[in-house]
């Protein structure tokens, strides 16, 4: 090697290393918070997935199909959504759906939970969107599989792991989708508010949140994409779903298994994206 | 005799100053020395939006703020309720029987002043569109903690006067513009604030509409007797409007009077070139365009007499007029000199 490539690598940066220290440290110090969290999660994914087992294929699809229509009025959308329904339990692929069902749902609670209020804080003050911005960025181009390695060392194989990964990986679509949609509210509502006496939670509410709905909207179905996305990558760490499947094929050469599962997790994209897609008035 | 007591003052803004800016302070001295907007703005970064105007709103009174675009109207109104903050100087509005600040008011104060004795109505209506008619008007007393039940008379009460009963339940964006500023007024009316802040409300619209807009909101005051500061950049609707006329120029205000006083005596050349398109036959009497003086003539006339009615006289050969007022004779009137202050209010 040249002489200048071995000065520049003389003194390495000590990426690997710092990582490694945060991880053991964090391992040692805050095992008791990712005790709790994966309690907390797991309890929350159980259950989603529970209610889901209770309601059965055919009770979810009809609930599904009736969501849509109270939400899109539109009999075409029911339609899709009731065949989409009706082509995954005919795969033979309901139980698997509702693994991955229930880890989206609660990836949605955790998101719009978290993303919501953290868009309306960023929204309201400048200098955080500055700080939180860059954070986002580096959470939407790390590739999953970097940060899929401390999840599991600090939560161990399974569903919540997978569903870590899959938030930090869908969380930014809401806060950033929540910012704008606040943001942009137009100042002469406002204004108007405040005119008429609105003291700023009353502005929020009645103004700025109904203002900002058809953008958190589409951030939920961002989330839902997002989180689709990362089925196949949760399945690696112990969380099973649709995702299995893919992988059991890809082990096995098995074609049928991967493009069965496949057209499973896209017929599952069309139906959420039909009965949530935000259309102009 | 029936006497009233003189009418108690509503809003006052004593010697107001605005600036847009964080550093004020660079830009006040500059201010009071009189210097332009634009010369303020590049030695100080700081903007003028009103310098020190002075102003007594009485209760009932219809006051227009009149003026070009960027002459400070909207700020100067803002500053009412205080969307814009004061630097220097006090808004005091009447709360009750006496005058808080606007300016000094605490935010707990500010907000009971907004949601009970200043209403105001925009230029780009401010409605929210994802609300239907009815609960665009209810906005100030929901904010005021009324529930859906409580407020229900007053707003239909209120959509009934402006003529909007059967769109109670439609979306504003549904109605035309003329419509959507109905609502805006009624919204503004329903609260029962004494005090109306006006920015433009009129000028979006075509002008048909804006007449009848105008007819409609002195219909209303007939009966609402509100203290109203209406903001106009058009001569017509100031005159036809207002009580009386604030006449602002690049952040202050240059004239205030009655329209028949800014016509018979514009204070300078920019209040003449404003009122130069006004018809001042409309509006200015014999005292306005007499010489001073006690000459004898055949013919008197009194005072108050329309300009417009010694025209008549004039065309059907008069060729002196004595001027009384009460009685006694306080001027002269003759066909060359009417026709001078016709031409030139300032000679
Ligand atoms: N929020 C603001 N920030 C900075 N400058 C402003 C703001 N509002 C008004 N101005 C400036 O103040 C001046 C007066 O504006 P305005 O009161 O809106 O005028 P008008 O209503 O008479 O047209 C203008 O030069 C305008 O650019
Ligand atoms: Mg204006």
């Amino acid at each position: 090697m040249s002489a200048i490539t071995d000065q520049i690598t003389a003194a390495k940066i000590p990426v690997g290393d710092a990582a490694e220290t945060a991880v053991t440290w964090l391992q040692i110090n805050a095992g008791w918070l990712f005790d709790t969290i994966s309690d907390a999660l797991n309890a929350l994914i159980d259950g989603v997935t529970f209610s889901i087992e209770s309601i059965g294929p055919i009770g979810m699809t009809i609930l599904f199909t009736a969501l849509t229509y109270a939400l899109q009025r539109s009999v075409k959308r029911c339609l899709i959504v009731a065949l989409g329904m009706l082509f995954i339990i005919n795969q033979g692929y309901w139980d698997r759906t509702i693994e991955t069902l229930s880890l989206i749902l609660v990836s949605c609670i955790v998101c719009m939970g978290a993303g919501v209020p953290l868009g309306i804080a960023t929204a309201r003050r400048k200098w955080l969107y500055t700080v939180v911005e860059p954070v986002l960025d580096l959470m939407q181009t790390l590739p999953p599989f970097v940060y899929l390695i401390p999840a599991v060392i600090f939560f161990g194989l399974g569903q919540v792991p997978g569903l870590i990964a899959t938030v930090i990986f869908a969380l930014p679509a809401s806060i950033r989708l929540t910012h704008l949609g606040i943001s942009s509210t137009p100042m002469a509502l406002t204004e108007a508010a405040t005119a008429f006496g609105a003291t700023p939670m009353q502005r929020l509410v009645k103004v700025e949140l109904p203002s900002a709905f058809p953008q958190i909207m589409v951030g939920l179905n961002q989330t839902i994409m997002l989180s689709l996305s990362m089925v196949v990558i949760a399945t690696l760490v112990g969380a099973g779903g649709l995702g299995q499947p893919v992988l059991n094929g890809l082990n096995r050469m098995q074609p049928d298994l991967g493009f069965e599962s496949g057209f499973v997790i896209v017929a599952l994209a069309t139906i959420l994206r039909v009965m949530l897609e935000v259309r102009k008035a | 005799m029936n006497t009233r007591p003189p009418p108690r003052t509503a809003v006052e803004f004593d010697r107001v100053s605005i600036v847009f800016g964080d550093r004020p302070d660079l830009a006040l001295p500059l201010m009071d020395q009189g210097r332009t907007r634009s010369d303020i703005q590049s030695a100080t970064a700081q903007i003028l939006g009103v310098h020190d105007c002075t102003l007594s709103v009485a209760e009932g009174e219809i006051l227009v703020l009149m003026g070009l675009s960027g002459s400070g109207k909207s700020t100067l109104l803002r500053g009412v309720n205080g969307l814009n903050p004061v630097v220097r100087g006090e808004v005091r509005v009447r709360d009750g029987d006496h005058m808080t600040s606007i300016t000094n008011a605490d935010p707990a104060t500010l907000r009971r002043l907004r949601l009970s004795n200043i209403a105001m109505v925009f230029q780009q209506f401010g409605l929210l569109p994802w609300r239907s008619v009815r609960e665009n008007v209810g906005l100030g007393l929901e904010l005021a903690g009324q529930s859906p039940a409580q407020r229900t008379v007053a707003v239909d009460a209120q959509l009934a006067l402006v003529n909007l009963s059967q769109w109670a339940d439609r979306k504003v964006g549904e109605l035309s513009g003329g419509m959507q500023q109905r609502v805006g007024l009624a919204r503004a009316f329903v609260t029962n604030a004494p005090i109306l802040l006006m920015d433009e409300p009129f000028s979006a619209l075509d002008p048909l509409i804006r007449a009848h807009l105008q007819d409609e909101l002195l219909e209303l005051q007939k009966s609402l007797h509100r203290t109203i500061i209406f903001v106009s950049h058009d001569l017509d609707e100031a005159f036809k409007l207002g009580n009386r006329i604030a006449l602002m120029d690049g952040g202050r205000i240059v004239q205030c009077g009655t329209a028949r006083e800014i016509i018979a005596n514009p204070v300078s050349d920019y209040v003449a070139d404003f009122v130069a398109h006004m018809n001042p036959m409309a509006v200015l009497t014999a005292r306005d365009v007499m010489q001073p003086g006690d000459d004898a003539a055949p013919q008197s006339v009194d005072a108050e007499t329309p300009v417009l009615q010694i025209m008549e006289m004039i065309r059907d050969g008069a060729t002196t007029l004595a001027v009384t007022d009460g009685g006694a004779r306080i001027g002269t009137l003759t066909p060359a000199h009417v026709m001078g202050r016709l031409v030139n209010p300032r000679g």
